[in-house]
């Protein structure tokens, strides 16, 4: 074959993959998605330990006053929460969405990473050698945590001649985090520290406060804008390496950037909520049913459905057993899961 | 898959017949380190005069019943998971396959969590309960896996077995949070030692138990060492060659399931074996099924006996978790493979 047959061979099924895109169904599932997070966030602070009713909200949005305790609560307690479950799952998500397309694996998610392990290592240090740190500063080593599992991964992963192929990033992805899982199960058990841990994520998004909210919530929204900005390649890239070559495509670029994207946003998330990986999983998969194989679709769609996944699941956390609270990370599992099994039984090969 | 190269099938046949002896006499030399290590240290003459009969009594008991059926069961494990593993990742092409991956070690662990509960009020006396209790766990996953996955006329596609296992590992993983935040510390400590990997059964019942599954799977594995070949070069290449695809399948991924649930129930969720060996294996010897499921059973024989002589010996009288030790000297030596040689 020489060299221009291929380059209309690779434009060819980019044609094809563009031609799976549903723009129309994109757009009303966005649309519909932010009216429905809208109405959730309401739903979601007037139901809870204590019920608050509509007008109170709104009293609490247009006519604040400190001294009204269902203010305090909507302000300082539920806002910040809901805020922080859609700010979680729409991250989880587009992370999931990223490294499915780079590594053109449909099992890839942000944990394979070595994100999650990451993280819960020093979870699982800071525990044992610095109990009763702040909850700001275990969020900070958490995510500190994050962003060295990923360096290796992606350290090891480029280090041979070949450069860091998709396959070599989940082989690289999946040794570190046994092995930085296998150090934080060693920690937690010899000093005892593993059902705190498990308490800690139980809390889920529960302790989220403005102060974190200022700080994660822009960072959030510009790694998904620079995620849509990327989309175009990463569609190119889910073709296969020799495919977006052949285009013209820089695909270590993209593969680099998109990885730091991926650390930035899953890492944030994980340190908020703790491991809830499953987001990253399952939303790309549905979000590809509905709107096709065109990642400049996929990746906005993600982030809505991957929004309102999290913050569905942390009304009813906080509800369905009030005034307990189900860990938000099982009841996502719960939930998706009888999902994902209808969409595995339901598609064929895919990606 | 990979560029081509023409190796001549001498070389290749040369290459895994040397890397099989490194790893017998490798195996050899652990097994007797093995043998010496532990609370009570045995010189080596007094291990071979015991052998032979003439050790004292305490050696004999000490010996024979119980350090000889734990490493018997180590390298049995071994073995059962790196098979496992190298058929998953062979039958559902992809490299991430492992039994753990698709929730056999998930539902072990639920079946023992449940038990912990729910049963056991003595922890002392469920030693020798927990095996069967994982292996109903596992075996109940696998049927649950394997009925989801299932379409009437389609039977079982790689992908929807690989993905319907991720949702139940995940499903059954939430249940465990759920079930963790109830218990009570001791029990908890327990679980999570269970789950971090800990060989269990230390007595001859258990090596009589798992040996069965494997002298009957790994070498009917073997025997179809040349349909993993085949499914290596794609489903369109296998069924114009002749095969029944769906049913070589079924076999395949019963044999791993029910292999994996052998392992699992005695050694607890030591679930890296199963990923890595394959991928040690195929980077030292090559693709061809018939060097890679023999060496694959070697290196997990090997690693998980180093992993559990070094858990024995590391923070005596406490033990480390065998699955946590196999990590950590497992996934160096991987990355390591993984950065040096080329695809």
């Amino acid at each position: 074959m020489t060299k221009t047959n291929t380059v209309v061979e690779s434009k060819k099924q980019v044609k094809a993959v563009k031609k799976t895109a549903k723009p129309l169904r994109a757009t009303a599932i966005i649309i519909l998605g932010i009216i429905f997070l809208c109405c959730s966030f309401v739903a979601s602070i007037s139901l809870g330990a204590a019920d608050i009713n509509f007008d109170t909200i709104w009293d609490a949005f247009f006519n604040f006053d400190e001294t009204v305790t269902q203010h305090q609560i909507i302000w300082e307690l539920r806002f910040p929460r809901i805020i922080g479950a859609a700010i979680v799952g729409a991250a989880f998500s587009v992370a999931g969405a990223l490294m499915q397309g780079m590594t053109r694996n449909p099992l890839a998610d942000s944990g394979l990473l070595g994100l999650n392990a990451g993280a819960v290592m020093m979870l699982a240090i800071s525990f044992s050698f610095l109990p009763g740190l702040p909850f700001v500063y275990t969020v900070l080593l958490s995510f500190f945590g994050a962003a060295l599992g990923a360096t290796i991964v992606y350290g090891i992963g480029s280090m041979s001649k070949n450069g860091l192929t998709p396959i070599r990033l989940v082989l690289a992805g999946a040794a570190v985090t046994a092995l930085l899982t296998a150090l934080s199960e060693g920690i937690a058990l010899y000093f005892d520290v593993g059902q705190d841990m498990a308490f800690w994520y139980a809390g889920g998004v529960s302790s989220t406060r403005w102060e974190h909210l200022i700080v994660i919530t822009p960072i959030v929204i510009i790694m998904i804008l620079i995620a849509m900005r990327l989309a175009g390649s990463i569609t190119i890239l889910s073709l296969g390496e020799e495919v977006a070559v052949s285009l013209g495509e820089r695909t270590n670029r993209t593969k680099l950037i998109s990885a730091i994207v991926v650390v930035i946003l899953a890492g944030l998330a994980v340190s908020v909520v703790g491991a809830v990986s499953f987001v990253g999983l399952i939303v790309p998969h549905l979000t590809r049913k509905i709107v096709g194989y065109d990642y400049r679709f996929i990746i906005p769609v993600s982030a809505v459905i991957g929004a309102m996944l999290v913050v569905v699941a942390d009304l009813l956390a906080r509800t369905l057993n009030a005034p307990f609270e189900i860990p938000i990370g099982a009841l996502i599992s719960l939930i998706g899961v009888p999902f994902f099994l209808y969409l595995a039984r339901k598609g064929g090969q895919e990606l | 898959m990979t560029n081509f190269k023409p190796i001549s099938s001498t070389k290749k046949k040369n290459k895994a017949v040397v890397t099989a002896i490194i790893l017998l006499v490798l195996l050899i030399i652990i097994f007797l380190l093995s043998l010496n290590t532990g609370l009570i240290k045995i010189d080596p003459l007094t291990v071979i005069n015991t052998f032979l009969g003439n050790g004292s009594e305490q050696d004999e008991l000490l010996l024979l019943e119980f350090r000889l059926p734990r490493i018997v069961i180590a390298v049995l494990i071994g073995m059962g998971l790196a098979v496992s593993g190298t058929v998953l990742q062979g039958v559902v092409k992809n490299p991430l396959a492992d039994p753990g991956i698709i929730g056999i070690n998930a539902g072990a662990g639920l079946a023992v969590m449940i038990f912990v509960i729910y049963f056991s009020t003595e922890l002392g006396n469920s030693v020798f309960i927990m095996p069967i209790v994982a292996f109903i766990g596992a075996g109940l996953t696998a049927v649950v896996i394997y009925v989801f996955s299932y379409k009437k006329d389609e039977g079982v596609s790689p992908i929807r077995l690989i993905l319907v296992g991720v949702a139940v590992a995940a499903g059954i993983s939430a249940l465990m949070i759920v079930l963790t935040l109830r218990i009570d510390p001791e029990s908890y400590s327990f679980v999570a030692t269970w789950l971090a990997g800990s060989i269990w059964g230390t007595s001859w019942n258990f090596v009589l138990a798992l040996l069965p599954w494997l002298v009957i799977l790994i070498p009917f594995v073997y025997f179809k060492s040349r349909v993993l070949d085949v499914m290596n070069l794609g489903d369109a290449t296998a069924v114009s060659l002749g095969m029944n695809l769906e049913r070589e399948r079924r076999w395949l991924l019963a044999a791993a399931v029910a292999l994996a649930a052998a392992s699992v129930s005695v050694s607890g969720a030591i679930g890296f074996v199963g990923l890595i060996a394959p991928h040690m294996t195929r980077r030292l010897v090559g693709e061809t099924h018939k060097y890679v499921i023999p060496i694959a059973a070697l290196i997990g024989a090997v690693l998980v006996l180093t992993a559990d002589t070094l858990g024995r010996l590391i923070l005596q009288p406490a033990e480390i978790p065998t699955g946590v030790v196999v990590a950590i000297i497992g996934a160096p030596y991987f990355l390591y493979l993984l950065a040096k040689l080329n695809d």
